[in-house]
Order: structure tokens, then C-alpha cells, then sequence
């Protein structure tokens, strides 16, 4: 063979999105426990919630759901496009560039050093440096795109490369800043038009990082891991441009009942409500992706990550357009159930089908014909479905009950509990919360070392 | 022209244009193309064996 990928950064990306993913989780257990048990701050600034729980989204979404993006999206393009990457050592420059950034919030965060804005929060040397590798990124899938020697361009890479635009977009107009000294800086809006901005760029960061993103992976890895093509190549041509079109427009339903003007937040609801029907079609088309080969879902755990990836995109994407209503996130804004609703989407969507194409991808890239333990993926599928489970379904009891209990008022017009009262009430949940990331935690470890005895072992184990 | 004139015919345009890429997608014209491009994951399978 002439044509020889370049599987190198794919490797790369791909062992590291493992390792991200215990780090990120391992945070976001810890700062679980600190709801439960406060002292588990140690008094130490460094360790405090505050400073913690930004750290625990940036690995997860950035370091974890970013490497397995640059991962899959490096291999599927070379695949479907069957040349090998366009510049490769831009590409080197986008594992080791992405790495550094990581590192750098690993540091700054804890340090107390942000801007303030959820999923933003990189101060702006270190934005530069996000903008810097995104744009090589972009320069890298399509340029291969462009000399691909296939006469299409496969829905996967459409899904992929409005990831890659959007995202470069949103980035830099939301890190828009006028810095003030090395690690601090003004952002150029103020206000409501600073709190619109910033929602544009956070609803943006789900509907393309963590969602069409994903659904690249989907669009290749379950095709492939099925061996079927995808159920409707044509109903995946009208997912794309619906779910495109409207994504960009739900981000004020972040929002509602603030100093948005109202018609900005009527919009955000009818947007959102609209998202449901091509999140529905991009899963019909996924899941139906098995139709008449069901029986492998017995076999096959990694099919079974997908498959099951699929359902919790589903029932998230029915979720988000219900409290996307007004008077439903009037019950549920700034309760659990948020917290609830992105990790069904998190955990059970964007983490699901990674390991998913993980496990895929892994014997591949290190010539081995499966992963070393089969079994071991089927219990890491088990776990990790008990912890989703255990997790969403406590947030959900947890945040309805605070809603419920916030806005309950006596007949004189006062309220009838107090915060704390909330709080209190809410603990038990926090114990189940924690047992739940504490499971998915666990199931990821068991995954690290599946990794690292396919790679190390000549032979896959006999199960 | 009337704001609301104007947000009606926009409504009517994307309206349009959805339908259109509908249509566009399932025109029978386009059946083979869409096959073969649906099968581009499982075709690489030569490669991945090299």
C-alpha cells in the first residue's frame, strides 16, 4: 500500500482521551463529595469548589470530549477520504498544542485565574493559544478533505467539519477581551449583551462540540462497528442542515425570565422546542442503523455503548426541549435537574458512544485484532449504565424537590421553607449522586487497563 | 415594508428552503450516489488490513 495514514496522532489522541477522562471524572467525584462532605476542601484554596468545579468541566468536555474528537474525526476523515492527513505536522502541532492547553487550565484554574464564563473560563494567553490550534485543526481535516481521492464527502466528515467551523467561531467571538495584565482581562461586551453572548457561545458548545461532534462519531463508528451502512443516507443529509440551522439560535433559553428582552427568550424556547425533531431523526437513524442485525447487540458490548448512547441522546434531547419551555425552567432553572440533564448527555451520550468508538479503535491502532478483555468491556458497559442510571435519577428527584420547595409560599405570601431547608433535604441525594460518578469512575479505570494490556500483551486474552 | 410583513416572509422562505432540501434528498436521481456514499466506512476495510 502506497497510501499509508497517519495513525500516529490518532493514537496519541485517542490513548489520551482515556487518561483525560479518569482525570476529569476524578475531579468531578471529588467536588461530588465536597457537596456531601464540605470539609473535603481541606481548607485549601487550590481545592475549594469554586475553583474545582471549572476544572472539572474543562477536562471532561475539552480534554476528555476533545481528544476523542481530534481522535476520531483524524481517523474517520483519512478513512472515508482514503488519503492520508494533509499537513502532518500541523497536525503533531494540534496533539501537543491541545495538551499544552489542558496543562495550562490545569494550573490556572485551581489558582483561581478565569474569566468568569461557563465553559470559557481560559484566561486569554491561553485562549490564543485554543485559537491558535483550531484554526491548524481546520486547516488539517480540510485540507484532507479537499484532496480526498472519494468522489463524496461522507455525512460523518459534514458533521465533523460544522464542529470544527462553528466551534473556531464561537471561540473567538466569545474570548473577545482587552487584557489588563498577563492573567486578567475585561470581556468587550458588558451586560445583558455579555450575557447573551456568552449563552450563544454555551448552548453553541453542546449543540456542536458536544453534539455534532459526537454525531460524526456516530455516523462513522456505528456504521462500522454494525457493519451496515447507516439506515437512511438521506434522512442523515436532512438531520444535518436542521439540526445546523436551529442549533444556533436555542442559547437563550439559558436565559429566561432575566433581563433578556422577551421576545429574544420566546425565540430561544421555539428554537429549542424545534431541536426535537432532528435530534430524533439523528437517533432513529442511528439506532434503526441495526435493523434486522439485532442479535449482535448480545455479542458485541462495544455495539452496545453505542446503541445505548443513542437512547440517553434521545431522552436528553426530549428533556432539553421541555425545560427549554418558560414556565418548565421556571420550576427547573438553577436546580439539580440542570446538573441531572447534562450528565444524562454527557455520561450517557457523549461519554457512552467515545468509549464506544474508544474500544473501536484501540486494537486498530496498535495491530491487535480485538481489545485484550472482551468481558471486561461488557462489565465496563454495566458499571458505567448503573452510574449513569444512579446519577440522573437522583439530580432529578433532587432538582424537582428544590424547585418545588423554593417556590412554595404560605397563604400570608411568605415562603414556607427556608434554603437551607432545601439543602438539607437534598443530601441524600448528593449520596447518590456520588455512588453513581463514583461507578462511572471506576468503570473508566477498568477501561485504562483493558487499554493498556492490549497495547503491552501480544495475545488478547481468552474469554 | 411592515417588520411583521417582513418575519412572516422569512418564516415562508426557510419553510421553502427545508422542503427543498427534503425534495433534494429524496429525488430518485440521487439514490445510487447516496448508496455509495453510504458505504464509504465499510469499503476502507482493505485498508485497515494493510
Amino acid at each position: 500500500m502506497t497510501n499509508t495514514y497517519n495513525d500516529k496522532v490518532v493514537a496519541q489522541f485517542t490513548v489520551m482521551t482515556v487518561v483525560w477522562g479518569i482525570v476529569g471524572m476524578a475531579v468531578g467525584v471529588l467536588i461530588a463529595a465536597q457537596l456531601l462532605w464540605p470539609a473535603l476542601n481541606f481548607d485549601i484554596p487550590w481545592l475549594s469548589y469554586g475553583r474545582l468545579r471549572p476544572l472539572h468541566t474543562n477536562a471532561v468536555i475539552f480534554a476528555f470530549g476533545g481528544s476523542a474528537l481530534f481522535a476520531t474525526s483524524y481517523w474517520c476523515v483519512q478513512r472515508t477520504c482514503q488519503v492520508p492527513l494533509f499537513a502532518p505536522k500541523l497536525a503533531a502541532f494540534t496533539f501537543w498544542g491541545w495538551m499544552a492547553v489542558i496543562v495550562a487550565a490545569a494550573i490556572t484554574l485551581p489558582l483561581g485565574i478565569t474569566q468568569g464564563k461557563e465553559y470559557a473560563e481560559l484566561e486569554w494567553p491561553i485562549a490564543i493559544l485554543i485559537a491558535l490550534v483550531w484554526v491548524s485543526y481546520a486547516i488539517v481535516f480540510f485540507g484532507t478533505i479537499v484532496k480526498r481521492k472519494t468522489p463524496h464527502i461522507y455525512v460523518a466528515n459534514w458533521f465533523f467539519g460544522a464542529f470544527i467551523l462553528t466551534v473556531a467561531v464561537l471561540h473567538i467571538v466569545n474570548n473577545l477581551a482587552m487584557p489588563v495584565s498577563l492573567w486578567h482581562s475585561y470581556p468587550i461586551y458588558s451586560g445583558t449583551v455579555d450575557a447573551m453572548v456568552q449563552w450563544w457561545y454555551g448552548h453553541n458548545a453542546v449543540g456542536f462540540f458536544l453534539t455534532a461532534g459526537f454525531l460524526g462519531i456516530m455516523y462513522y463508528f456505528v456504521p462500522k462497528q454494525a457493519e451496515r451502512p447507516i439506515y437512511s443516507y438521506r434522512l442523515s443529509i436532512v438531520h444535518f442542515w436542521a439540526l445546523i440551522a436551529l442549533y444556533m439560535w436555542a442559547g437563550p433559553h439559558h436565559l429566561h425570565y432575566t433581563a433578556l428582552p422577551d421576545w429574544a427568550q420566546s425565540l430561544g424556547m421555539v428554537f429549542s422546542l424545534l431541536l426535537l425533531a432532528p435530534s430524533w431523526g439523528g437517533m432513529i437513524n442511528g439506532i434503526m442503523t441495526l435493523s434486522g442485525a439485532w442479535h449482535k447487540l448480545r455479542t458485541d458490548p462495544i455495539l452496545k455503548f453505542m446503541i445505548v448512547s443513542l437512547s440517553f441522546y434521545g431522552m436528553a434531547t426530549f428533556e432539553g426541549p421541555m425545560m427549554g419551555i418558560k414556565t418548565v425552567n421556571a420550576l427547573s432553572h438553577y436546580t439539580d435537574w440542570t446538573v441531572g440533564h447534562v450528565h444524562a448527555g454527557a455520561l450517557g451520550w457523549v461519554a457512552f458512544i467515545t468509549i464506544g468508538a474508544v474500544y473501536a479503535l484501540i486494537p486498530k491502532l496498535f495491530g491487535r485484532e480485538r481489545m485484550y478483555s472482551v468481558k471486561a468491556i461488557d462489565l465496563h458497559f454495566w458499571i458505567a449504565t448503573i452510574g449513569v442510571v444512579l446519577y440522573i435519577s437522583a439530580m432529578w428527584i433532587a432538582g424537582v424537590m428544590q424547585g418545588l420547595m423554593w417556590r412554595a409560599v404560605n397563604d400570608d405570601g411568605t415562603l414556607t421553607y427556608t434554603f437551607v431547608e432545601a439543602l438539607n433535604a437534598t443530601y441524600p441525594y448528593y449520596a447518590v449522586r456520588l455512588l453513581g460518578g463514583l461507578l462511572f469512575l471506576s468503570g473508566m479505570l477498568l477501561m485504562l487497563w483493558n487499554m493498556l494490556k492490549t497495547i503491552y500483551s501480544e495475545k488478547p486474552h481468552e474469554a | 415594508m411592515d417588520i411583521n410583513l417582513f418575519r412572516g416572509l422569512m418564516t415562508a422562505l426557510l419553510l421553502v428552503i427545508f422542503i427543498g432540501i427534503v425534495i433534494w434528498a429524496w429525488m430518485p436521481a440521487r439514490k445510487k450516489r447516496f448508496d455509495e456514499a453510504a458505504r464509504l466506512p465499510l469499503d476502507d476495510e482493505k485498508e485497515d488490513d494493510k
